[in-house]
């Protein structure tokens, strides 16, 4: 290493144009990474980060630019070679083998002649590097019995066993609750202070502005902001993603609206769980037509397994469980259990009709249906025959939503409905929400931001190790998440 | 109104017009399809060439064996189409939801086997009566048959894939102790089944040996067509296919039961394959009595990319290979297992275009 190559950029991505047919998804991008620093990569849903984050990471091949690692000019055919590269990424979905072990997943990461050397007794060794890196993890854990924190935590400490000098984190904080995201990103900060870097794509101003050295914003396809964290602002960054000063606030306030009858009534209710023995705990509650109750709870305290059965999509142990038809489930996973992505987006919507909706499918009605909601829901598509997968995250939402409300639905279930999107869509999912409630609907809404769960409910249920508890009418943030941690 | 709106809307998100989708449907459906057949019949010349044979005379053969006449059309390319194109819409149905039916051999001899039994007691029945009942009995005993992996499946999570193709050594055995046992002729002779009553043999279209399970294959194909693209239940096998999870969560369904239906019928469509080959070619149970058809139909439906209409065509097509293999061992002195070869090369093609399809479909998905 020469001088020269110490004080290189660790990553350069200079001129950057990527076209996904005929729409251009990156438009002359310059970005840069300084060794040993953080650089915050900010932009609403379908901007462009993940693309550039691809194309850094080998997964796609941009149309034009050029890429340099410390100072070197590569090309990179394949994320083979900008693993060789010293470039670790962490997707926003892991990608663990769900059937194996923690320590098997780290071996499967590992080179090939350090797998040999450590092939077997790695159990320990995963078990003290992890907690030497401050992500501790039980390495004999299977992935699939793992919440979804701790599969974080894998894919992180995998990039790094693979000997990755720069990490690109793909919203790692999206589905962590707010104290997990807190200690993941100290974990960043070290790896950052050993002289690595990061990039780290988030939707939130203020993770960026705590923790990262530089940020760069990218607004469809073109950076439009691009200083060190501390010489910008919130509103500075806000603006440059989108594009004016956004209504940020909510639509209409909680308690305009008149709760009617109860269309979610359960009552010694007694909860299955995935594994193991049901829930210990008896729930009872009530929703009432009108209402938008959120639930606040920390990962794991059975506010999903709630929330499905409340769905029918699995059956409770025990108890009464009255809930109103129909029923539309908004599930947490869009990618899994929402939409089908290589199906078209008439094919989806389609795959959401309700049982009764006759044996025989007529397709060109469907799709001038599909075409219909494209347009009321503002779902950017190339059309009803686009494929779901072509979609961005938020445009997936806003279909898996705009599917579920077009059933006139009186009772909608929904896990973190505005996962992943920026705050303009998170804003247009509640709205929507809202507007069935106002129309008659019971909302029963899960959401791992607190935030969301307070600012966006009537009326707010704490979750606890299967409990459920009422939150005091006007209890505010610390009063909730004593609550939620069992510290009153 | 619709006009106006669409002058307002980006090149890029504007729909494409029918014409183009029907376009661009047509590249990556009918394209792959033309490459392999085209690659296959080079690579069959140039292997027959390698191997010393001359392959214009060869190819000239095959042809003529296989269209060269209205005898050779009708009673050798169809009649050879027949089970194939059965056999390939059951192996079809059960991979539009994902499941592997690689029992269709051993589903065909449990439908002879049924067909055979039924024909020696329904004698005294009217022809159309008798050919029913053959017909029920073997669609049953393909449920029968198949039902063994399907509760696999189900109670343990054996893979169907392995239990079908391991009852197919178990039909196999089980034909052969049938010809020699239960069901061997009157005489006691030879390894074979009585020859089938007149009324349940199935009629022909005059001067030709094409039989009326051909018309069977027509009418299969026309049913799968429209529960493929017409009913819901197709529609969400498919997705299934895909995603279970969603068709569970989203459409409420219980895939685990739809699968299991799917393979079920399956195995009923595929028996019928025997109960048609016994009825309307050898006209009694015989050992060996299928040439592998079970194994074919797979590239044929492969080939066909599932779609029912589409099987018909390349039904027809193996069915012209394995006939005009026939003459070219007659008249070019070329083994007839060379038709294998072509299978072989069909499959690999298919899969290879698959592969680099779904390659391609990750790095989009990645975006």
């Amino acid at each position: 290493m020469t001088a020269h190559d110490a004080a290189a950029p660790a990553l350069e991505l200079r001129d950057i144009t990527k076209w996904f047919g005929s729409l251009a998804a990156l438009r002359d991008v310059t970005f840069t990474v300084r060794p040993g620093t953080l650089h915050a990569l900010l932009g609403e849903n379908g901007a462009g980060k993940s693309t550039l984050m691809h194309i850094a990471y080998g997964m796609l091949r941009p149309e034009l630019g050029s890429i340099r690692v410390d100072g070197h000019t590569v090309k990179f055919r394949s994320p083979r070679d900008a693993r060789a590269a010293g470039i670790g990424m962490v997707h926003q979905h892991p990608t663990s083998i769900a059937a194996m072990t923690v320590a098997e997943n780290v071996e499967l990461a590992m080179g090939r002649q350090q797998a040999a050397r450590r092939l077997g007794g790695s159990v320990e060794w995963v078990r003290e590097l992890s907690e030497e890196l401050g992500l501790p993890l039980d390495p004999l854990a299977r992935v699939e019995s793992l919440p979804i924190s701790m599969k974080q935590r894998l894919e992180i400490v995998k990039a790094i066993v693979g000997g990755a000098r720069l990490l690109l984190l793909d919203e790692p904080t999206a589905v962590l609750a707010p104290s997990e995201a807190a200690e993941l990103m100290s974990v960043v900060r070290d790896y950052v202070a050993q002289g690595n870097s990061a990039v780290l794509i988030t939707h939130k101003l203020a993770e960026a502005l705590a923790n990262a050295e530089e940020v760069t914003v990218l607004r469809r396809g073109i950076v439009t902001h691009r200083s060190r964290a501390d010489a910008t602002n919130a509103e500075e960054l806000a603006d440059a993603m989108i594009g004016a000063a956004g209504n940020l606030g909510r639509s209409g306030g909680p308690g305009q609206r008149e709760p009617g009858e109860p269309l979610i009534v359960a009552r010694d209710l007694v909860l299955r769980r995935a594994a193991g023995p049901p829930s210990r705990r008896v729930i009872a509650l009530s929703v009432r037509a009108g209402e938008i109750v959120g639930i606040a709870a920390v990962e794991g305290n059975g506010q999903r397994e709630l929330l499905r059965t409340i769905a029918g999509v699995v059956p409770p142990w025990s108890g009464t469980l009255d809930v109103r038809h129909p029923v539309a489930f908004i599930p947490e996973d869009r990618t899994t259990e929402g939409l089908v992505s290589e199906l078209t987006l008439t094919e989806n919507v389609v795959l959401g009709d309700a049982p009764g909706a006759g044996w025989r499918v007529d397709w060109s009605a469907a799709e001038r249906r599909t075409a219909e909601l494209l347009r009321v829901y503002q779902v950017r598509a190339r059309g009803p025959g686009a494929r779901a997968r072509s979609l961005s995250g938020g445009n997936q939402q806003r279909l898996v939503l705009a599917r579920a409300l077009s059933q006139e639905p009186r009772v909608i279930i929904a896990e973190n409905p505005a996962r992943g999107l920026d705050v303009a869509a998170a804003a247009a999912v509640h709205r929507r929400l809202a507007e069935a409630a106002e129309a008659g609907s019971a909302v029963l809404f899960h959401s791992t931001d607190l935030d969301e769960v307070l600012e966006r409910s009537d009326r707010v249920l704490v979750m606890r190790q299967g409990q459920v508890l009422p939150a005091p009418p006007g209890a505010d943030r610390e009063e909730v998440g004593r609550l939620m941690l069992g510290a009153e | 109104m619709a006009k106006k709106v669409l002058t307002r809307i980006p090149k890029e998100e504007r729909e494409e017009s029918a014409f183009r989708r029907r376009l661009r449907v047509a590249r990556h459906t009918l394209l792959p399809v033309v490459l392999i057949v085209v690659t296959t019949l080079l690579v069959l010349g140039a292997a027959l060439s390698l191997a010393g044979y001359d392959a214009g005379l060869a190819g000239a053969a095959l042809w003529r064996g296989a269209f060269g006449s209205w005898d050779a059309i009708t009673s050798a390319t169809l009649v050879r189409a027949t089970p194939l194109i059965i056999l390939a819409l059951g192996f079809a149905l059960a991979l539009r939801g994902g499941a592997l039916n690689i029992g269709g051999e051993g589903q065909f001899y449990a439908g002879a086997i049924a067909a055979a039994a039924v024909a020696a007691h329904v004698a005294s029945l009217p022809a159309p009566m008798a050919i029913g009942a053959t017909w029920v009995a073997a669609f049953a005993a393909g449920v029968i048959w198949v039902s063994v992996p399907v509760l696999l499946k189900l109670r343990f999570g054996v893979l169907e894939a392995i239990s079908t193709l391991l009852m197919n050594f178990v039909a196999e055995a089980l034909v052969s102790w049938m010809v020699q046992g239960p069901l061997q002729e009157p005489t006691h002779i030879y390894p074979q089944s009585a020859t089938l009553p007149a009324s349940a043999v199935l009629p022909v279209l005059p001067g030709t040996r094409l039989h009326l399970g051909f018309g069977l294959a027509l009418v299969l194909a026309g049913v799968l067509w429209f529960v493929f693209n017409k009913t819901r239940w197709g529609f969400q096998l498919r997705a299934a296919s895909y995603e279970p999870r969603v068709v569970e969560i989203i459409s409420r369904r219980n895939v685990g039961a739809m699968l299991a239906i799917a393979l079920l019928v399956s195995g009923g469509i595929s028996a019928l394959a025997g109960a048609t080959e016994v009825g309307g070619v050898s006209r009694a149970l015989y050992q060996n009595l299928s040439p592998g058809y079970g194994f074919t139909a797979i590239a044929v439906a492969l080939l066909a990319r599932l779609r029912p209409g589409a099987i018909i065509l390349s039904g027809v097509f193996f069915g012209a290979l394995e006939a005009g293999s026939a003459a070219m061992q007659r008249d070019a002195g070329v083994p007839a297992v060379i038709v294998y070869v072509v299978e072989a090369v069909v499959i690999i093609t298919l899969l290879l275009i698959e592969a680099r399809g779904w390659r391609r479909r990750e790095a989009l998905a990645g975006a």
